[in-house]
């Protein structure tokens, strides 16, 4: 690990590196979203309140309780994932839009927590978190969400979950325990944007509560919607692209909103099933494999 | 103390439920959250403001401007955004292409204005006067007066005239009211020209009412807007109007007898409570799934 860190930072100039890690981990953390609104259809809209909780919680226990850095990442995603559970349970009574509004002011409501919240150094934000996450600590994460994400999915568990999004009373009909995997989806999707979240606060040295803010969940989600609902290709081409998009359209500075707002419109409209829609892991492997999985309706 | 909040909180509720009205008309119809509508609703402040200060006009004549060119920028944003998305495509798509739009049009009016917070200048005398324990001001009285006046008409338009009927009946089954003959376009753009007019002149008083106008008002107004038009029953209007003023009225006294850096949060607890409740918002219909 030493060696390749050593080698990669010798002949990648920082800045590129700096760029690589991000999309890395924004990999990790679209996977995650991939879970929850593309494979199983939940549509979720806070998904950076799982971040900053994730961020917070290894920051602070590095910071103030000098926690191991592999601990306060898994602390990290834990903790997120419990309020995955938690907001996964109204899940249950909630449909598309209703959880999408449900899921935006949770992110909200934990966006003011930490504006308020005293350890978390309130509206400033915590500062002088060490750098731990290193290049090849963020390709090991990705190969890992990656192959797991892979197996999920291609297991029963994932098929059932492909089955809610397609038609949640057929799945319930065919025996899926549809309440059970529900939940499951929101659990893992805020584990990994918590593992994301901590990752990412482990490489800026400084997070505050605007760097999780409602644009920050679209985001994310747009990375998972672009690339193809569903699809772990599309996931991981969504988050390159919306990692580097920003970059490069830096040149143009004052208009780079401008043009990144009117590219999701355009796109939207020439692919609305993304850019990879429903294309799997192994579809890529074995290309004349009939497309099964529809166009995701919720 | 409470009847005073209770004043504060039905003025900032009826202007949610302007903006929420928009958000409740288009969802009934195209099932679409129209997320661009927050920014509508800022564009209206701004047309606003630019009549007031350039053309220096009283405030009437403001809100009617502005909520002539904020319908013009609806229709626009639909025929744009949204319309080449109809009928072919998942719900998500539409979704990001609204977000699409809402970023482009902050983002631009952030280009034309700048970022900075512009104010209103003083077109009025803002006189209050006190009734029993309460100070009431002149434009708590305007903007309670004008949002009555305005949903008044849009219940009159929806359930009287013919266009309201084409409407109410787009929102039953889109595909059932195109076999009877109703253009089905058309009434989705009057739709969001109503819409966008109602939230431009929620705009127009919300920025003389706190005096402050800038171009990322749209996001949180939008949101809360949303969860009213939820919070009511998403699709219903009379549940907008209610959601409005409840949410309203909550967060006020939420800031009075809690806590005033909870502002933002206290408006989602209380949405989230709701509707573990009661999924179907206060005023929605419960709609059975079917296969």
């Amino acid at each position: 690990m030493k060696l390749l860190e050593q080698w990669i930072t010798g002949i990648i100039d920082p800045y590129y590196l700096r760029i690589i890690i991000l999309m890395g981990i924004n990999i990790i953390i679209a996977l995650g979203l991939n879970i929850t609104t593309g494979v199983t259809g939940q549509l979720s809209m806070g998904h950076a309140g799982f971040m900053s909780i994730g961020a917070y919680t290894s920051a602070i226990l590095t910071l103030k309780l000098g926690w191991p850095f592999w601990l306060t990442l898994l602390a990290g995603a834990a903790v997120a994932a419990l309020f995955g559970f938690v907001i996964g349970l109204p899940a249950l009574r909630l449909e598309g839009d209703y959880l999408a509004i449900v899921t935006i002011g949770f992110a909200e409501i934990v966006r003011v927590f930490f504006l308020n919240f005293e350890p978390g150094g309130k509206a400033v934000g915590l500062s002088g978190i060490p750098q731990e996450t290193s290049f090849s600590l963020v390709l090991i994460i990705t190969i890992l969400v990656v192959f797991f994400s892979q197996r999920l999915l291609s297991s029963r568990i994932g098929k059932a979950m492909y089955a809610i999004r397609e038609n949640e009373i057929a799945a319930e009909a065919c025996g899926i325990n549809t309440t059970h995997l529900k939940v499951l989806s929101f659990v893992l999707g805020a584990f990994l944007g918590g593992l994301g979240g901590a990752l990412y606060a482990h490489y800026m040295y400084y997070i505050s509560p605007q760097d999780f803010d409602f644009m920050r969940s679209i985001e994310v989600l747009n990375m998972v919607v672009l690339g193809g609902l569903g699809s772990i290709p599309g996931a991981i081409l969504g988050a390159a692209i919306l990692t580097i998009l920003p970059e490069m359209l830096r040149v143009v500075a004052e208009y780079r909103m401008l043009f990144y707002g009117a590219l999701l419109v355009i796109l939207m409209i020439f692919r609305p099933n993304g850019l990879l829609g429903d294309i799997r892991l192994y579809d890529l492997v074995k290309p004349k494999r009939e497309k099964e999985v529809k166009p995701c309706r919720s | 103390m409470l009847w005073q909040q209770l004043l504060n909180g039905l003025t900032l509720g009826s202007t949610y439920a302007l903006i929420a009205l928009g958000y409740t008309m288009v969802y009934g119809i195209v099932q679409l959250i129209n997320f661009a509508h927050g920014e509508i609703y800022m564009v209206g402040a701004f047309v606003g403001l630019v009549l007031v200060t350039v053309w220096d006009v009283n405030l009437g004549v403001a809100m009617v401007g502005a909520m002539a060119v904020c319908m013009l920028l609806g229709v626009l944003v639909e025929r744009i955004a949204y319309r080449p998305l109809r009928g072919k495509s998942s719900r998500l798509s539409p979704l990001i292409s609204a977000l699409g739009a809402s970023i482009f049009l902050s983002t631009l009016m952030a280009l034309i204005a700048g970022v900075n917070t512009r104010r209103y200048p003083a077109i009025m005398d803002l006189s209050s006067f006190s009734w029993g324990p309460v100070q009431v001001s002149s434009m708590q009285v305007i903007i309670l007066l004008v949002s009555a006046l305005l949903m008044i008409g849009l219940q009159f338009m929806v359930r009287k005239t013919r266009i309201g009927k084409a409407m109410r009946a787009c929102s039953q089954d889109l595909d059932a009211a195109a076999l009877m003959g109703i253009n089905v376009n058309r009434v989705i753009s009057y739709t969001f020209a109503i819409g966008s007019a109602l939230a431009a002149a929620g705009g127009v008083m919300v920025g003389v009412y706190y005096n402050a106008v800038w171009p990322y008002m749209g996001t949180m107004a939008g949101l809360k807007a949303f969860a009213a038009a939820v919070l009511g029953g998403i699709g219903s209007i009379p549940g907008a109007m209610l959601g409005g003023l409840t949410l309203g009225v909550l967060e006020i006294m939420g800031v009075a007898y809690i806590s005033s850096s909870f502002k933002d949060a206290i408006a989602f607890g209380i949405l989230i409570l709701v509707l573990i409740l009661r999924p179907q918002g206060i005023l929605g219909e419960k709609i059975s799934k079917k296969v």
